[in-house]
């Protein structure tokens, strides 16, 4: 049983122009098994969010905390948090010109597991993990996100979940740009890892579509850099139906 | 030697303008002439003039013959004062010759050392007709090295010279590298530049039938201080020829300054070619300087095909990112990305242990062991 808190959350991008504040007081505790749904409309500061959790160097805490099971994770560099378990699957993944999937994947789950896996055990599961996605063979000896498509890109960041296996999952917007196979997919293969490993997932998302396919146990309405409303499943009910403009208008 | 053989091209193209054997047909350059513009103040100041007592280069391999210069039937003239320097002053010359219709499986690893610390350079390969084999041909590690390498590659044959340049760090050498492909040829010829305080290779093809085709691939990577220049020069003079350029640097440290050049003429006869040139260059950290600059002449527009390109990049904060975010510590995401950047040119060294070989060294001068994925069990 693992936790994921933050406390009072501040934090700005350090632009040419100087630092803008987008955070402005987020407060969230996430526990094993358990998937929060983010909502929020563009420009709220969802995004953003997922990246100071991560560590993007673009962004700077100005106050608050997070914490994985009491450790301090803003004290963590970018790997670090990675290896203490938390996972970012991107809303727009990079691409990384002549390194090999098969080649990224094990360095990463070496560097996650801290020793290399079995080549033999390893190529038999990074192989069923790819079929589960219906992810070609080939796509092992293809350039990390070099030339994939939008679907393809979001099934490789939910390879790496499935194969990192960490305590939680930060998914930055991962159901914008699927069709409704491509999307059936990729819900799946966060299920799998749910069922997996007890993970919890902070599920980041303009659109409801996405949460017929993966059940939220809580829903937070995302607006203006922190959190205006908390409650369960059914509030994705209400915002599909009236949108954030009631919210938007309120932090106006 | 003392023969007047200077041959003057137009001066409106790219080829050299003089070739010759003799050292004072060939002024002293001053910095500002196009082909030395690059060259920091000072560097190579010890190869414009003859350097007293200075050694020559000898080869380890069994199957190359050390011969007397004197005993050299060899039309190549030197294109520039230090090579030419170099010609007149070496006394022996490392020959390497593969018989006609030969096929070596196993490279042959000519691995060169010099008599003093500043030797003369005089290698020739001659692959004979319709033989295949492949040449590696370490530089010399302890001496400062100036001359040239000569390979003819004899019609119908596939000929593969790899030249590594990894000599220690506060030497500085210069080597001319040319290639004449017969009818129907396959030349591929790889520089490796890892080594040395400066360094400047100029590797150059000619055509002596149709049909002839030339990879020149090369990867070079500079840390902090080195200077490093690729000069290129494809003479296409025949119809129905092919060439393929591919060179890539990584940058790496402060004042860290590589030089690419790639010349590339297609004179009037040669129609029906095909040519292709490219510089990539990886920046890994600031203070580094990467000149490119390629240059594609077409004296006719019958061609196949021809184009150039360069590419200048940054190893990127993103990328960085991304691969941190999975868990991989900063040098081994650098290390990831340099490795994926060369791989395409080294997996075409056609022997995996110098494959392996090759990428160890840039890994060591990365300052990360380099594991080899799939080795273990």
């Amino acid at each position: 049983m693992s936790q994921l808190v933050i406390t009072d959350l501040h934090a700005s991008v350090i632009t040419d122009a100087g630092e803008r504040e987008i955070l402005r007081g987020v407060t969230l505790t996430l526990d094993s098994g358990c998937t929060h749904a983010i909502m929020g409309p563009n420009g709220s500061g969802k995004s953003t969010l997922a990246y100071v959790i991560a560590g993007h160097p673009k962004y700077v805490v100005t106050s608050g905390t997070i914490t994985l099971d009491g450790q301090d994770v803003l004290a963590m560099s970018v790997d670090e948090r990675a290896k203490a378990g938390l996972f970012l699957a991107m809303q727009y993944p990079v691409e990384v010109p002549g390194v090999s999937v098969s080649n990224f994947l094990r360095t990463s789950v070496t560097a996650v597991r801290g020793e290399a896996p079995k080549l033999r055990t390893w190529v038999k599961d990074m192989k069923t993990s790819m079929a589960d996605l219906q992810m070609d063979p080939a796509f092992a000896e293809r350039s990390v996100n070099e030339g994939f498509s939008g679907g393809e890109k979001k099934r490789h960041e939910i390879l790496q979940l499935g194969l990192l296996a960490p305590k939680f999952a930060i998914l930055d917007e991962t159901d914008s740009g699927l069709d409704v196979d491509a999307l059936r997919i990729v819900s799946e293969g966060v299920n799998r890892y749910r069922e997996a490993t007890d993970g919890g997932v902070l599920l980041i998302t303009h659109y409801t579509r996405i949460l017929r396919y993966i059940h939220a146990d809580v829903v937070h309405v995302f607006v203006g850099g922190r959190i205006v409303e908390t409650g369960g499943p059914e509030l994705a009910d209400v915002l599909e139906a009236e949108g954030y403009d009631r919210y938007v208008a309120a932090t106006a | 030697m003392t023969a007047p053989t200077i041959a003057l091209a137009p001066p409106t193209d790219l080829s050299p303008r003089v070739r010759s054997l003799v050292p004072e047909d060939f002024a002293k350059p001053s910095g500002r002439e196009e082909e030395w513009r690059f060259i920091p103040n000072g560097a190579f100041a010890q190869f414009m003039e003859p350097v007293e007592g200075a050694g020559h280069v000898i080869a380890s391999a069994s199957a190359a013959t050390v011969v007397s210069i004197a005993a050299l039937q060899s039309s190549w003239l030197p294109i520039d004062r230090p090579s030419a320097i170099a010609r007149a002053h070496v006394t022996h010359a490392v020959i390497l010759e593969i018989p006609a219709d030969h096929e070596s499986t196993e490279p042959i690893h000519l691995s060169l050392s010099g008599t003093s610390g500043v030797s003369y350079e005089h290698v020739e390969i001659r692959f004979g007709r319709f033989s295949k084999a492949t040449v590696i041909i370490e530089q010399p590690i302890e001496s400062a090295v100036c001359g040239s390498i000569v390979v003819t590659v004899g019609d119908g044959s596939t000929a593969t010279v790899v030249n590594v340049s990894d000599s220690n760090r506060t030497l500085e050498s210069l080597l001319t590298w040319h290639a004449d492909i017969g009818r129907d040829a396959h030349f591929t010829g790889t520089q490796v530049s890892l080594g040395g305080a400066r360094l400047r290779v100029l590797p150059s093809v000619s055509y002596l039938g149709t049909g002839g085709n030339a990879q020149l691939l090369g990867v070079f990577l500079a840390d902090e201080g080195q200077f490093m220049e690729h000069r290129l020069f494809v003479d296409h003079d025949r119809p129905n020829c092919t060439s393929n350029v591919v060179y890539k640097g990584a940058l790496s440290g402060e004042k860290s300054h590589t030089v690419w050049v790639g010349d590339v003429l297609v004179r009037r006869e040669a129609t029906g070619i095909d040519t292709y040139e490219i510089n990539r260059n990886l920046l890994l950290s600031d203070g580094a300087r990467a000149d490119s600059v390629p240059n594609l002449e077409l004296e006719t527009g019958d061609v196949a095909s021809a184009g150039h390109a360069s590419a200048t990049g940054r190893f990127d904060d993103d990328q960085l990112f991304y691969l941190q975010a999975r868990g991989i510590d900063e040098e081994t995401a650098r290390q990831l990305v340099v490795r994926g950047f060369f791989a395409d040119i080294v997996s075409r060294i056609p022997d995996a242990e110098w494959q392996t070989d090759i990428m160890g060294r840039i890994g060591a001068r990365l300052g990360v062991p380099v594991e080899i994925v799939g080795d273990d069990e």
